[in-house]
């Protein structure tokens, strides 16, 4: 469960005052896949990174499960991101020098998982996005679509119980969008919580609700057919 | 996966960028090693012939210049022969032993060596004899005392104590390494210059350019050389209480068109050539910290500002502040450990090869400059490192995530 209770995020830009977001509640129950769109600047990054523990809001609450995130110390909150988030970027972010085995084994190895299991667990992931081949590879060697389902791979493999992503098909060709936003609907299935910031209608479309944002505030938050209330 | 999977397929994925600093403190930890390996065995070369030998004095052709003591007989100027008879003759007071010297460089299998010739002292006894008087003559107390006891002494000695007794025409003593080198023993045959020597003793190692001679008789190797009664040096055993008498002066004036130095001018100058060579190294230790430092230093703030949204990503998958921190500070280590390492084995490889060159000294390794190398370059590299790793384990990953 994710709960956020009047966020507010402002930061100053050339003394001026910009509000991120102002006044956001929300409640995103397990299991829920929430689109959130809205133009550039209106605070739909800001809202997914508040979520997932990594920008504290300057007024407000976020909550995770039974906890406020931002009343953790910064170590318990790297650890509550190690175990109950993944986040996708519209930018894959792999890291450059490592095979995409490697890459998987990342989150594995932060949560101090032993090499062998890494590396089982890995291999299995990848096989499971199709790419059982390219264990290899590193991401240069690999196409966009390939490189993001290499990220998928890694946002799965500490089995986070909520998926965080942050235009997750922004850089790819709508055969390849559909992939992953048949893999995203799939591991939402499979009872994860996806909360998924984009600008394409027909990705935000497959999300069970959508949040729309504009200028930092929450506009609607329309319920698709499976009838989940906002907040 | 390990943090140092992580750590070292960075660092060879970006090799290049890593090489000036790399070279940076290697550079500096060689010349460190280097000086300080040669210093040391100079140092304690000048200590050796302060100690164990006996030659005070020493006498040289005006042109010369001292740079080494046992160099100084390899210059190409000469004084007579004749000196030596009139030092041998003259009233001075306080000339314990008397050892004239000529050296030629010569070639063997391929390796040059010194060729000196020396005279012994059988040939001073005859002068003495002869001329009826001289430093043979002189009353016991000061001086013409040791010389009566050396005649037990075997060949041997000459190597402390710069005295033979007696030396044939066709003998020859060798220093260690031309020994070493050539494959010689006591009573193998030697050619040198077309004349056949019997190897009457090989003679220990002493630290100095006399391990790289072949000791013959003076005459002999006037001969080969074809330069006719002269030498290059004379070195005299002066009685201390003589010397601060004047003894140098006294000598001065009997021999006007040489040049007269003490031990303890030419120790002296070894002496400041030691301590430019610790002045030296130590200039270099300063040059490294502040050019090796900041070399390391701006390649780490750029690695961080490169690697920004790796950082945020780490960061996101769970990574936290202190884990970001060890990550630069074991890239530090590494950087730190080879260039140390590195540092060492060159710097000692360069150390025994240019010391005999040099300072004229032979130079052995020395593994606690291991420590010293090490121990230098690590604590550099993580200083330098450590702003540029505390910034990127603060680095905010939401600013490196909205950059594309």
């Amino acid at each position: 469960m994710l709960r956020m209770e009047n966020v507010s995020k402002a930061y100053a830009h050339r003394e001026r005052l910009v509000k991120a977001l102002d006044g956001a509640t929300l409640h995103i129950p397990n299991g829920d896949f929430v689109s959130v769109v809205g133009p550039s600047g209106s605070g739909k990054s800001t809202l997914l990174l508040m979520l997932g523990g990594m920008l504290s809001p300057s007024a407000g609450r976020v909550l995770l499960d039974a906890s406020s995130v931002y009343d953790l110390s910064p170590s318990e909150r790297a650890r509550m991101r190690r175990e109950k988030v993944g986040f996708v970027f519209q930018t894959f972010n792999l890291v450059p020098y490592l095979s995409a085995l490697e890459n998987v084994q990342v989150p594995l190895f932060l949560a101090k998982v032993d090499e062998k299991s890494q590396k089982d667990r890995a291999a299995a992931l990848l096989d499971r996005v199709g790419l059982g081949d390219r264990f290899d590879h590193k991401p240069r060697e690999l196409s966009v679509g390939q490189q993001q389902r290499v990220a998928l791979a890694r946002m799965l493999a500490n089995d986070p119980a909520i998926i965080l992503a942050d235009e997750p098909t922004g850089n790819l060709d709508p055969d390849t969008s559909q992939q992953i936003i048949a893999f995203l609907e799939e591991f939402n299935a499979e009872g994860k919580t996806i909360v998924m910031v984009t600008h394409d209608p027909r990705a935000a479309q497959r999300a069970k609700r959508t949040l729309r944002l504009q200028d930092g505030t929450i506009i609607s938050l329309e319920t698709g057919d499976n009838g989940i209330d906002a907040a | 996966m390990k943090l140092r999977t992580l750590v070292l397929r960075e660092i060879f994925e970006r090799k290049s960028q890593l090489l000036t600093s790399f070279l940076a403190i290697l550079l500096g930890i060689t010349v460190i090693v280097s000086i300080k390996n040669i210093s040391y065995y100079s140092e304690k070369a000048v200590a050796r012939e302060m100690d164990s030998l006996g030659a005070n004095v020493l006498v040289l052709p005006k042109s010369s210049t001292l740079q080494d003591y046992y160099a100084a007989d390899m210059q190409g100027d000469t004084i007579p022969e004749e000196y030596v008879t009139q030092l041998a003759m003259s009233d001075l007071a306080g000339l314990d032993n008397i050892s004239p010297k000529l050296s030629m460089p010569i070639e063997l299998q391929g390796k040059t060596f010194t060729l000196t010739g020396i005279l012994p002292k059988s040939e001073f006894q005859a002068k003495a004899a002869w001329s009826g008087a001289g430093i043979f003559s002189r009353p016991i107390g000061c001086g013409a005392g040791s010389i009566g006891m050396m005649g037990s002494e075997d060949k041997k000695t000459l190597a402390r104590k710069r005295v033979i007794e007696t030396l044939e025409d066709n003998e020859v003593l060798v220093g260690a390494e031309v020994a070493a080198k050539l494959g010689l023993k006591d009573a193998d045959k030697l050619d040198v210059l077309g004349k056949t020597f019997n190897v009457t003793a090989v003679l220990p190692e002493t630290g100095t350019v006399d391990d790289s001679r072949i000791f013959a008789h003076l005459h002999v190797v006037q001969d080969l050389s074809k330069k006719g009664p002269v030498i290059n040096a004379i070195e005299v055993v002066g009685c201390c209480q003589e010397i601060s008498k004047g003894l140098v002066e006294k000598i001065n004036r009997l021999l006007p068109e040489a040049k007269v130095v003490t031990i303890t001018q030419i120790a002296d100058a070894q002496i400041k050539i030691n301590r430019m060579m610790s002045n030296l190294s130590l200039m270099f230790l300063v040059i490294i910290i502040f050019v090796g430092g900041a070399s390391i230093a701006n390649y780490m703030y750029a690695n961080v500002f490169e690697r920004r949204r790796e950082i945020g990503t780490l960061m996101a998958l769970g990574a936290n502040s202190g884990l970001v921190l060890r990550i630069f500070l074991s890239k530090a280590l590494i950087l730190g450990v080879v260039g140390g390492v590195g540092g060492y084995v060159i710097g000692t490889v360069l150390a025994v090869i240019l010391g005999p060159k040099l300072a004229g000294v032979v130079v052995l390794p020395m593994p606690m400059l291991a420590l010293l190398a090490v121990g230098i370059s690590v604590a550099l590299a993580l200083l330098a490192s450590y702003f540029p790793a505390r910034r990127a384990a603060r680095l905010d990953p939401c600013a490196t995530f909205q950059e594309v």
